[in-house]
């Protein structure tokens, strides 16, 4: 695991990041989900967001990423979802392309054409020597690690990761917990969306308890 | 919970105030439609028969009315709906989705009336005159509002795409009220529409103008009895929304 | 502008790959076939009507191509990234809908002149035709955009799109065939002639270009909620 650790030596985050929430609120339809949600999450930091099923856990993420709209509360910075990554249940990958295609558009995204990096990266994420098989034919796991390329690729301050252990298996899941520290060690932060425990989380957030 | 409850009845129970000034106007309004429209039909009962029309005329005290109700229907909706974007004020989703249906009836109205009207003066049911294929452009118009309220299942969302669509569409209105027109004196120099011009003896005119009064008194009640229904329906869902939130 | 190229060209890769452009030509050839079934064989009844057919038959063909245009993206969830993508989301929005352009669109004008020589039309009112396409198109994908967006949460909103677009083609259709009409009757000057009819459908086109990005950002954003 000692080259997926050195994939971020040369990233460097502020280490006076922080993410703040307060007296988040969040309504679905004419529905309720939470209310009252506060949170802060500096440089560094792992953030597990836990609770039951329609607890709101994929919504408060994607409130953080820009994509719900907060019924109240504040969030800081507001340019919060600018630096982030989010990862949801809807994966964004073309069952029509390649994974060397799907890499190279990752790069694209982030703003850096070169892909010269790509296939170390694809390497270390266990996807080596596949570059040429359609995401159509992939596994529901494999298809997650290549989302997790997007993490890699990109170098953003903030990830939102919902369920970021489904469909992995022991490798992939040690896989993800060592991106993560990578990914803290650097100053980065994240908060992730787990019906489990995150080893790498350094706090819970337990959402729908109150009722 | 209670916070997010009260900005759940910010958006959905808000309209209390209108609610208590709606049942007021209620019957005050219903009442001078329906004695408007019956005064209306009187005086056209009793306009002379056209010496180059005959009875035929009579048509046109509802088609004229109509296609004014259609324009200023849509109108009406288009202003609902910044009100609700800009504004933000519920109030105004209400009553866009409220007045859409009626708008679209007093369309077709209009295109009926003058369809009767047009086929004993052009001796066809349907003439692809400027006046009658804007109108039907209009109709579809209505129908694609209508058809995105109701093809999208989550009422916020819906809300917001109705409003977009009826803001984009109120700007395409003029554009194809004229190029229907050039359209046509391209296609038809010499006929000018006669449905446009009703001869403006007084005789016709103030009948003509009760009627439009009726029809607009008459959209007003009926797209106000709708949203009323509208908001009860909306706080029957809240409550629902509820007492599903208490297991959560 | 090296994103927002990128996002155009994976949105031509994936129209190739996935068979979106071969498939929206041949729906235009089968709608070309089908009306001499309709009309008649006879090849002066055809080739008085091409200009407004070949419009008409471009026009169906550019909507049904729509319907796939956001809504791939908004059920895989790429469309969550394209809203994180750290620029205007107007831009994504028009980078896309250029990208539709690209690998749709103009292959459907380049096949309007062989479309034409099945009914018969007049190679001599061939570039005026086209020319006119030209102009008024970005209208049309523009307009339909608009309708792809608002119905894009819709399952099966293939027809909703079309109702909703089909009022915005009308002064593109009205215009666009007049201009083939003029090129019909003026003959040699019609470089002159239709000058003006070209200029009104680039003014709807531009006037699109002003407004739908704001409508369709608004929209697909709203969608997401």
């Amino acid at each position: 695991m000692a080259e997926i650790e050195n994939l971020f030596s040369k990233v460097q985050h502020s280490r006076d990041a922080v993410c703040r929430a307060e007296g988040l609120a969040c309504v679905r339809g004419a529905m309720p989900v939470f209310e009252g949600v506060s949170f802060a999450v500096s440089s560094g930091q792992a953030l597990c967001v836990r609770g039951a099923n329609g607890s709101g856990k994929s919504s408060l993420l994607r409130q953080l990423a820009g994509l719900l709209p907060l019924a109240a509360g504040v969030l800081t910075p507001p340019e919060l979802a600018r630096n982030a990554h989010y990862l949801g249940h809807a994966d964004g990958l073309k069952a029509a392309l390649t994974i060397a295609e799907t890499l190279a558009y990752d790069a694209a995204l982030a703003g850096h054409g070169d892909g010269s990096a790509l296939g170390d990266v694809a390497m270390r994420l266990g996807l080596a020597g596949r570059d040429w098989q359609f995401v159509a034919d992939l596994s529901a796991g494999q298809k997650r690690r290549l989302t997790l390329a997007r993490l890699v690729i990109d170098p953003r301050p903030l990830w939102l990761l919902d369920e970021p252990m489904t469909a992995l298996d022991d490798a992939g899941c040690a896989l993800v917990g060592t991106l993560a520290k990578a990914h803290l060690q650097s100053g980065g932060m994240i908060i992730a969306a787990s019906h489990e425990a995150l080893d790498f989380a350094d706090a819970e957030l337990l959402l729908g308890s109150e009722a | 919970m209670l916070k997010a409850l009260e900005n759940i009845s910010a958006l959905y129970a808000n309209p209390t105030r209108f609610m208590g000034l709606a049942a007021k106007l209620h019957m005050p309004l219903w009442a001078l439609a329906i004695g408007l429209l019956a005064y209306g039909l009187y005086r056209v009962a009793n306009v002379p028969a056209d010496y180059q029309q005959g009875e035929t005329v009579r048509i046109m005290f509802v088609h004229v009315p109509a296609a004014w109700m259609s324009l200023f229907g849509y109108s009406f909706i288009f202003f609902a709906s910044v009100t609700a974007l800009i504004f933000r004020h519920p109030l105004g989703h209400v009553a866009a989705r409220a007045a859409a249906p009626v708008g679209a009836v007093f369309t077709l109205l209009a295109l009926i009336t003058g369809s009767l009207w047009g086929q004993p003066m052009w001796g066809t049911w349907w003439v692809w005159d400027a006046r009658l294929t804007s109108v039907l452009v209009l109709l579809f118009i209505y129908l694609g509002y209508i058809a995105l309220w109701q093809a999208i299942d989550e009422p916020i969302r819906a809300a917001r795409a109705a409003s977009i669509l009826a803001i984009v569409g109120f700007i395409n209105v003029p554009i194809v009220k004229f190029s229907v027109d050039w359209w046509n004196t391209l296609h038809q120099p010499a006929s000018v529409s006669r449905l446009a011009r009703p001869a403006l003896h007084a005789d016709f005119l103030y009948p003509l103008l009760i009627m439009g009064a009726a029809f607009l008194v008459l959209f007003l009640a009926i797209t106000l009895t709708r949203m009323q229904m509208e908001v009860l329906r909306q706080r029957l869902r809240a409550r629902a929304g509820k007492g599903g939130a208490a297991h959560v | 502008m090296p994103i927002l190229a990128a996002i155009c060209r994976q949105h031509m890769h994936l129209s190739w790959r996935s068979g979106q452009t071969v498939l929206a030509v041949s729906f235009l050839f089968i709608a070309i076939t089908l009306l001499p079934f309709g009309l008649g064989p006879e090849l002066k009844l055809l080739r008085a009507l091409a200009p407004g057919l070949l419009w008409v038959v471009l026009a169906i063909s550019l909507l049904t191509s729509l319907e796939r245009l956001f809504q791939a993206d908004y059920e895989d969830g790429s469309l969550d990234r394209l809203l994180l993508v750290p620029l205007a989301f107007e831009a994504v929005v028009l980078a896309k809908l250029l990208g539709h352009y690209l690998a749709l669109v103009l292959p459907l004008i380049a096949s309007v002149p062989l479309a034409g020589l099945l009914l018969n039309i007049e190679a001599a009112r061939l570039p005026a035709l086209v020319a006119a396409m030209l102009c008024g198109s970005p209208a049309l994908v523009l307009a339909g955009g608009i309708g792809a967006a608002l119905a894009v949460s819709v399952r099966r909103g293939g027809l909703l799109t079309v109702l909703i677009a089909m009022p915005f083609y009308v002064p593109v259709l009205i215009f666009g065939a007049a201009a083939a009409r003029v090129s019909l009757e003026t003959g040699l000057e019609t470089g002159v002639a239709i000058g003006p009819y070209l200029g009104i459908l680039a003014a709807l086109s531009a006037a699109s270009l002003l407004l739908a990005p704001f409508a369709i950002a608004a929209a697909l954003r709203s969608a997401l909620r």
